[in-house]
Order: C-alpha cells, then sequence, then structure tokens
C-alpha cells in the first residue's frame, strides 16, 4: 500500500486560540464510547462549539468566514492530556489536513504522524501573523511546507519546524510504520530470544 | 560506559533503526482495555493480521465498566458494546483478560503491577497515557495511541524515537500529612505541564529510596501531566521485594536469577542525564490545583493566583481563563473553598495504602451534609483487600460510598458523573474542563487524605490539621 508523500499541505486556515488545549476539550471522553472512528469529526472541540442544549456557541469552528479550512492553528503544548487517537482522528474527519502550534504534547504528535497529519511548529509572533491574515482575509491561502520547514501566506513566508523522524516519515510517504515493521521480523524475533522474559 | 536505566532498557529492546531514523523497540508487554483498542483489532482483521505475542499482551476492562452494577447486559447499551468488543477480540487472539468475574479486573495500570506482570528492565506500552505509572517497578513503559496499539499487536514493537532523561531528586523527608501526590503535583507545578516533553524523568532521592512501591507509582503516574512521556524510579530492593511471590513473578530458582537480572538494570553511578533538578521535600506541602490543568497548582496555604499581578501576558490569559472556569476569587484563599463532591480512586490514588491512610483518620467522623463521596477501589483485588481490613466499613460509615473496580469518576466514561457545575476535590490525575462528565463542571486535585478532609469539612481543608496529623 503506497501512501500518500505529503511535502505540504495548502489551504484555508482557522485560528483556535490557547494554550494547553487538551485532548480532553478535542474530543471529549464520552464521544470515545465506539468501536470505530467513524463520525468522530463532528464531535471535534464538542463542548466549547456547543451549548448543552447543542446549539452553537461562539467558536471558531462555528464561524462561517473559516468553513473548509483544512489547516488548524492553535498555542502551545496543544494536544496535552490523554493518548486518545480519538483526537487526532477527529481532527482528520472534520477536514484538517495539517496542524500548526507554538509546540505539541508528545503522544499527540506521534499519533498525527502516524495518521499523515503534519504537525508543524511556529513562533507565538508567526502564528499571530497567520492568524491576523486570516482575520483580515478569511479566504488566504496558506502552505505548510513540510519538506522546506516553512508556512506561506500572504505573500509572506514564516519559519516552521517538523520534527526530523516525522519530516522525514510524511515527505517520502511512510508515514505509517506497519509495512517497515512488519519487514523487520525476523530482527524481532532475534532480539525477542535475547529477553528472557519474552519466553512462552 | 556508565548508562541511564533509560538507556539500559532501550538499548536492550532497539530491534533496528527505521528509514526515517526512529527505532524499531520490541514491546515487551502490551496492556490493552476497552476503549483505545476495539479499532486497532479492526484494523489488524482488514489488513489480515494476526496477533504477534499473544502471551505478552494482556486486557482489562476499565474506562467504561459501571462501578454500581455487575450484572450484564449495562444500562448503557455503548458500554455494553465495548465489553464485548474486547471479549471477543481476546477470545478470538488467544489473549488472557482479567475480565470482571476472574476477580482479578482493576485499572490497567493497577492490574499490571498487582499480577507480577510489570517487572523491571521491560519495555511496556498500553493505549493509555497514564502507562508512565509503571515505571516505578524501573520498566520503561509508553502510552501510546491505537495505530500504535494495531503496530504493537501485530509486531509486538513500535517505532519511536530515543527520549532524553531528566533526573529528578527529592531530598530530605517530606513533612506530616504531605504524599507522592503532593511531590508530584509540586513537580508538575514547577517544571510546568510541558516541561517534560522529549524527556524521560527518573525520580530519585532519598524520598524515592524511601518510598514504598504504591507511593512511587503515584509519582510515575503522573509523569505525562508535566509532559514526560515515560517516568521511572530505579529498581531496588522494595521493588524485589513487592513482586515476589506475585503470580506472573518468576518462581523458585528463576527469582534469584532475575532479581540479578532486574538491578542490573539501575542506572550507574555516574551515568550521563540530560537535565537534573533537585528538589527539597521540606519545601512541599499539601498542594491542591486552582486550574484547569494540573501544573496549575498552589499550597494548601497560599492563595489563588490574580492575573493582575501575572508577569507574562500569557500567565495572565491563561489564569483568567482557569478562574472564570472554576469560578474561584482571584487573591482568595482556597483553603475553605466549598466542595460537592469528593471523589477517592484513580490509578493515581486507587491502591490499598490510599484508602488506608484515609480510613486511618476518618474513623468515627462524618462526611458533611450535602457531599456526595465515593470511593472507587482500582482493582478487585484492592477492593477484597480493603474488605478483609474493614477499610470498605470505615469509608462507608463515614459516609462514603463504596464501589466496585473501575476508573469512574476520574474521567466518566461510566455513569460516574459531576452535575452542572459542581466542584470536586478529587484523587485523579486531571482537572481539564469537562473532565469528570458535566462540561461545567469542576475538579480540585489532591492527595487522598486531602479528600477526606474535604469530605469532612465541606470546603477545601488542610487534612494535617482537620485530622490533627502529627507524623507520617
Amino acid at each position: 500500500m503506497a501512501l500518500e508523500k505529503i511535502s505540504h499541505v495548502t489551504g484555508r486556515g482557522v485560528y483556535v486560540p490557547g494554550n494547553d488545549i487538551d485532548t480532553d476539550r478535542i474530543i471529549p471522553a464520552r464521544f470515545m464510547k465506539c468501536v470505530t472512528f467513524d463520525g468522530l469529526g463532528e464531535f471535534l472541540f464538542y463542548d466549547v462549539r456547543k451549548h448543552t442544549d447543542g446549539t452553537d456557541r461562539p467558536h471558531p469552528l462555528n464561524d462561517p468566514r473559516f468553513k473548509g479550512a483544512t489547516i488548524l492553528l492553535s498555542g502551545a503544548n496543544f494536544g496535552c492530556g490523554s493518548s486518545r487517537e480519538h483526537a487526532p482522528q477527529a481532527i482528520q474527519k472534520y477536514g484538517f489536513k495539517a496542524v500548526v502550534a507554538e509546540n505539541f504534547a508528545e503522544i499527540f504528535f506521534g499519533n498525527c504522524a502516524t495518521l499523515g497529519i503534519p504537525c508543524a511548529t511556529a513562533s507565538r509572533a508567526d502564528i499571530a501573523k497567520i492568524a491576523a491574515a486570516l482575520e483580515t482575509n478569511p479566504a488566504t491561502e496558506i502552505v505548510v511546507d513540510v519538506a522546506n520547514q516553512q508556512i506561506r501566506f500572504a505573500g509572506q513566508s514564516v519559519p516552521a519546524a517538523v520534527r526530523a523522524d516525522a519530516r522525514d516519515a510524511l515527505v517520502n510517504g511512510r508515514w505509517d510504520a506497519i509495512a517497515e515493521l512488519l519487514d523487520g521480523a525476523p530482527a524481532v524475533m532475534a532480539k525477542a530470544v535475547t529477553l528472557p522474559y519474552l519466553a512462552a | 560506559m556508565a548508562k541511564s536505566l533509560f538507556e539500559k532498557v532501550w538499548d536492550a529492546h532497539a530491534v533496528r533503526t527505521l528509514a526515517n531514523g526512529q527505532t524499531q523497540l520490541l514491546v515487551g508487554t502490551h496492556l490493552i482495555h476497552e476503549v483505545t483498542s476495539p479499532q486497532a483489532f479492526g484494523m489488524l482483521r482488514d489488513l489480515g493480521l494476526k496477533v504477534a505475542m499473544p502471551h505478552r499482551t494482556f486486557a482489562t476492562v476499565d474506562h467504561i465498566v459501571p462501578t454500581d452494577q455487575f450484572v450484564e447486559p449495562y444500562s448503557d447499551p455503548l458500554a455494553q458494546a465495548m465489553m464485548d468488543e474486547l471479549r471477543k477480540n481476546c477470545a478470538e487472539f488467544n489473549i488472557t483478560f482479567f475480565d470482571r468475574a476472574t476477580g482479578k479486573q482493576g485499572i490497567v495500570h493497577i492490574v499490571g503491577p498487582e499480577q507480577g506482570i510489570t517487572q523491571p528492565g521491560t519495555t511496556i506500552a498500553c493505549g493509555d497515557s497514564h502507562t508512565s505509572t509503571h515505571g516505578a517497578f524501573g520498566a520503561v513503559a509508553f502510552g501510546i495511541g491505537t495505530t500504535q496499539i494495531r503496530d504493537v499487536l501485530a509486531t509486538q514493537t513500535m517505532a519511536l524515537g530515543k527520549l532524553k532523561v531528566r533526573r529528578i531528586n527529592v531530598n530530605g523527608r517530606l513533612g506530616p500529612g504531605v504524599y507522592a501526590k503532593d511531590v508530584i503535583l509540586h513537580i508538575i507545578r514547577v517544571l510546568g505541564v510541558n516541561g517534560g516533553t522529549g524527556f524521560a524523568y527518573e525520580y530519585g532521592g532519598e524520598v524515592f529510596d524511601r518510598f514504598t512501591m504504591e507511593e512511587r507509582m503515584t509519582v510515575c503516574n503522573m509523569s505525562i501531566e508535566g509532559g514526560a512521556r515515560a517516568g521511572y524510579v530505579n529498581p531496588d530492593q522494595t521493588t524485589f521485594e513487592y513482586l515476589k511471590g506475585r503470580p506472573y513473578s518468576p518462581k523458585a530458582a528463576a527469582w534469584d536469577q532475575a532479581v540479578a537480572h532486574w538491578a542490573s538494570f539501575a542506572s550507574d553511578a555516574g551515568c550521563h542525564y540530560d537535565d537534573v533538578f533537585t528538589i527539597n521535600a521540606a519545601e512541599i506541602e499539601p498542594t491542591v490545583t486552582w486550574g484547569i490543568n494540573p501544573g496549575q497548582g498552589i499550597s494548601i496555604n497560599e492563595r489563588i493566583p490574580d492575573p493582575k499581578t501575572a508577569t507574562a501576558v500569557d500567565e495572565k490569559a491563561s489564569i483568567e481563563e482557569a478562574l472564570a472556569y472554576m469560578k474561584l476569587v482571584p487573591g482568595a484563599a482556597i483553603k475553605g473553598t466549598k466542595i460537592d463532591v469528593a471523589f477517592l480512586g484513580s490509578c493515581t490514588n486507587g491502591r490499598l495504602s490510599d484508602f488506608q491512610e484515609v480510613a486511618r483518620f476518618i474513623k468515627g467522623r462524618r462526611v458533611a451534609a450535602g457531599v456526595k463521596a465515593i470511593a472507587v477501589p482500582g482493582s478487585q483485588i484492592v477492593a477484597l483487600q480493603c474488605e478483609k481490613l474493614g477499610i470498605d466499613k470505615v469509608l462507608a460509615e463515614a459516609g462514603f460510598e463504596w464501589r466496585a473496580a473501575g476508573c469512574s469518576m476520574c474521567l466518566a466514561m461510566n455513569p460516574d458523573k459531576l452535575i452542572g457545575d459542581q466542584l470536586c476535590a478529587s484523587s485523579s490525575n486531571r482537572n481539564f474542563k469537562g473532565r469528570q462528565g458535566s462540561t461545567t463542571g469542576r475538579t480540585i486535585l489532591m492527595s487522598p487524605l486531602m479528600v477526606a478532609a474535604a469530605a469532612v469539612t465541606g470546603s477545601v481543608a488542610d487534612a494535617r490539621e482537620v485530622f490533627s496529623v502529627s507524623s507520617n
């Protein structure tokens, strides 16, 4: 199964401000009572996006100007908390193809990488510039250039970083590691016999 | 060359370097539960793959189990569906399942250690961020996502980048009424909720040397709350004594061999650490959170932060957001804040010693009128141990509801939830917005004895005063 080579993501963006946005906020635990990931997209940021009666609260994702955005921008320590893959799955199924933040919590970052969602870090000042451009013109086209580690928008370019291992995997279309891990089976068995606790 | 435990365990389990530079790491023990595994089994079936090492894969059910209903079908059909799915997957792939009927069910991070499955010098993965708990035994344990669960099921390995190691020393002696929970809340407060990103935390120093295994587990459990994907304590005599005689511990001649092998994984004197941080135990007070992440903590006698005095713009905004959600007054004392619910339990503080300590002090006292108090043992074995010692009765007489084992109100995937903006004094690990099952529910994290103090006074209190704690 050939995977898509993700050297860059181009699209419109939406800025969800805030630091330490945790995975409980990205997808509340009650929506994890499911045995597939199907349909998680509609519950993305549910409790900050909806009143308890199901009507919309003011939230960037509810703002019609940003409908159709495929690039999600936020603050520091995005995705902290639980290891639930339901969080990046909800982000992906909602329609996002890349996330830009000041930095990411580690498990969330890894989960995104495995799903082929680039997580790019940029400085607070640069994210603010992109957010300002979006506010002026919500149709602004943003290019998250994974290969060259920069973000281009409205005639500007700012540096962005994608951790080397994730960058390599995305750009070369090997972000889902399963094929390579399966290929390693003989080496795995050779290693396993050196560890007494793995004996059957 | 002198090596840290992390490096030794990593080297012992590193299979090869992958094309992107990550390591294919052998996962010795894979723990699974009902919430994050069903999709992984689905992916496995889609790819036509089998479980590589069913004998190194162990399952239990914890997140969704009702704590007041044992008989199936559960009143929540979604919970029942997850239960059925796990049962089906374990049967099909020949995986040991600590189901409720076995009497060994419980929170996955409590079951692994009590069965003796969690051992020093091993690698452990589980689709749950609190997998760091198992590091208490000198294992290197990672929380993983569902696609990685698929990877581990199919290959018993995962792709991972090597972590840096930060040694955290806690020296001296903790004061009376100061617990492991306070130690980790203090560490997270000082180093920040993302201070540990990219690191494994190695905890050591006199306080950890004296700690029991249960105390070490409480600290390692919340490593992820400080951003560290793994946290561990070097194995020592305390570790070996805990493991001796457990169902999955090596027996007879194999025991001595195992102990020698385990001891060899401890960090060497003079090994390299990427960072070292030292805390004086005497500085640590009973700690409580006031905000919406576990790093927003203060000691019980401090005042709630005031955004007006914040130094950074960022800090001001985060204090304002937190206080608006928590409905707390800037600059006020946290002590005396009225509570509605008291929750004892979770993978952080749902072990025998947690309930024992509460029972020791709460005997003869009563939960304040209007406070709902629940005590949820972390496993069926913990429940049984408590019941044999009469701890359940002491807690029930004090006004706590004694429930069946599970994650319960830590994340409220079962029927145990806050209602409206109820404020909960909780021995759990996360105070995120909506964490305890109500979108406006509020959580204050603290040690079990502090939860007990809050329960009997009806407000956030200093357990040392409430219970006249004079020695540990």
